[in-house]
């Protein structure tokens, strides 16, 4: 069961959208964030609505695992409606007891609720249809005029990738150490927060020294295929603009002009 | 000249106490000489701690000799500048298996010592294929390399040595961790490679059922090479081998129990079949 845990949530299928550059995709999926929070009219939210359709559409990922995403806001979306609603002057709509719930409130409300839980599905949208290492190629590729700043770019992808492969295995070995300490008679169940925190001792101490056992093992097989950072290196699966993804370009360029127009058009 | 080539070698594990003194010195290989000819197999057996591992680690320039010199293919390892040289030359395979692969895809990882050495990318693909069905395992390109058996993730490690195309391969107990199946598997992939593609192999066990089919063994001991020869010179001496706290293979236990109670057999037999034969042979003579 565990073997089966990737970070992320990426679902397999064969769409346009899984077959893009993942820097057209971390591109594309900034721009729509942006967007949602530069303009706030009806007319823009409709070009939002439309274009973020569109494209779970052509994801062919089942919208019910877009929305999975939604749950865990939902504490913060009902505190954010619920001050915008009441905390907004304007025009008093309705008046229980000491609250007031304006005109401007209700609007502000809902372009908030509309704008994070598009945010949320948007950001779904590209972890859905990105494998974790196709995401961290693209950032790699994506970030490298940063290394002129002497950013480590390359060295920071490498450790993602790095610990993503190590997640599982981690995970695994966490189990073990579990399990071996409960048959010792560990106790990881009952108690209070700080008593269960406390137990967790016997669970922490072998696994981080384990998993510096494990990085040293790591780090040597490493230099012994001589990996030695990432200049002279060559890339097994380079990352290079199709047709698809300028056309993708082309499309995100359109939505802008639409949602700059809309914002233009109709101000509110 | 030979292709790996080691004179007097010696290598210390030092100990610092907290004053950046010397506490204590641990020699792990002490006055070793090596010389392994191109498509050799060697292997190597020791018990824990006997510096074999240590030794493993020289040929791939990871340690340095404290002492002694150390020619891989003609290149001194203890210069800095031949150190990627060296590492090409001699690929290595470690123990665990979940620890030494970096990709999260089995085409990803063995790619990876290509990528590392800067090939074009469609030579990797080439290597990655050529390797990864040089080991069997080209069906699972594909597979996360956490749902792989013990034996199918030993082999791609070994692949992704190979794809670097390495004259030498040293594997440090490579299956150490794994169930009989899987150590047969990993077993049957190295003589092939050794045989098909006369890599030289060096091979470091403490399981005597691997080491039959080597042309040399080297026994170690306390960091020195006690004994060496052909596997059937070296396991027709049972007691000393058993002194060095090494077993022999079952079967050449059992010859060595039979000869002892007064059956005349030869010394160093190997394989069941060898053993077969040699006992028919002596009751057709009775």
């Amino acid at each position: 069961m565990l073997k089966d845990i990737t970070l992320g949530q990426y679902y397999p299928r064969d769409s346009v959208i899984h077959r893009l550059d993942p820097r057209t995709k971390l591109v594309g999926t900034l721009v729509f964030l942006l967007s949602l929070f530069l303009f706030r009219s009806f007319a823009c939210c409709l070009v939002a609505t439309l274009f973020l359709g569109a494209v779970i559409r052509a994801s062919k990922v089942p919208f019910g695992f877009m929305v999975r995403g939604l749950r865990s806001i939902m504490v913060l979306l009902a505190i954010t409606m619920f001050f915008n609603l009441l905390l907004t002057p304007g025009i008093p709509v309705l008046r229980i007891w000491k609250l007031t719930v304006t005109r401007e409130g209700i609007l502000q409300a809902l372009f908030m609720a509309i704008r994070l839980i598009y945010l949320i599905i948007g950001s779904t949208v590209m972890t859905l249809t990105t494998t974790p290492n196709h995401l961290t190629d693209g950032m790699e590729k994506g970030l490298a005029p940063l290394n002129r700043l002497h950013v480590p770019v390359h060295e920071v992808s490498m450790m993602m990738s790095i610990a993503l492969r190590f997640i599982p295995i981690l995970m695994e070995e966490t189990d073990k150490i579990m399990k071996a300490q409960m048959a010792r008679g560990a106790d990881f169940e009952s108690g209070g927060l700080i008593k269960k925190a406390k137990n967790l001792v016997p669970l922490l101490v072998p696994l981080f020294v384990s998993a510096f056992r494990r990085a040293n093992d790591l780090a040597l097989a490493m230099e012994a295929r001589g990996y030695r950072g990432g200049q002279g290196r060559t890339k097994m699966k380079p990352l290079i603009y199709q047709k698809r993804d300028y056309g993708a370009y082309l499309i995100l360029a359109g939505y802008l002009v639409c949602i700059c127009a809309a914002g233009i058009l109709s101000p509110l | 000249m030979g292709f790996i080539k080691g004179r007097k070698l010696v290598y210390e594990y030092k100990k610092y106490n907290e004053e950046g003194g010397i506490e204590s010195v641990n020699r792990a290989v002490d006055g070793v000489d090596l010389d392994v000819e191109r498509g050799d197999f060697i292997a190597i057996l020791g018990h824990n701690g006997s510096g074999k591992s240590t030794l493993a680690k020289h040929i791939n320039a990871l340690l340095v000799p404290s002492g002694g010199t150390l020619y891989v293919n003609g290149k001194d390892t203890a210069k800095e500048e031949n150190i990627w040289d060296v590492r090409q030359t001699a690929g290595m395979v470690f123990q665990n298996p979940d620890n030494q692969i970096i990709g999260t895809v089995v085409e990803e990882d063995v790619g990876f010592g290509p990528e590392n050495m800067g090939v074009p990318t469609e030579e990797i693909w080439e290597r990655v294929e050529e390797s990864l069905k040089s080991v069997g395992m080209w069906k699972y390109r594909k597979a996360s390399p956490n749902r792989l058996s013990g034996g199918q993730k030993q082999r791609v490690a070994i692949a992704g040595v190979v794809a670097m195309h390495p004259k030498c391969i040293v594997l440090d107990e490579p299956t150490a961790m794994l169930d009989p199946v899987g150590r047969k598997e990993v077993i049957r992939a190295v003589r092939a490679l050794n045989m098909v593609e006369d890599v030289t192999v060096l091979l470091i066990t403490h399981y005597m059922e691997e080491v039959i089919y080597a042309d040399k063994v080297l026994v170690m001991d306390g960091g020195k090479v006690v004994m060496q020869g052909t596997p059937c010179e070296i396991f027709s001496q049972v007691e000393k081998l058993k002194g060095y706290r090494l077993d022999v293979p079952q079967v050449t236990l059992l010859a060595h129990e039979l000869k002892k109670s007064g059956l005349p057999l030869e010394d160093g037999i190997l394989t069941a079949e060898e053993l077969v034969e040699a006992l028919c042979q002596l009751r057709s003579n009775m």
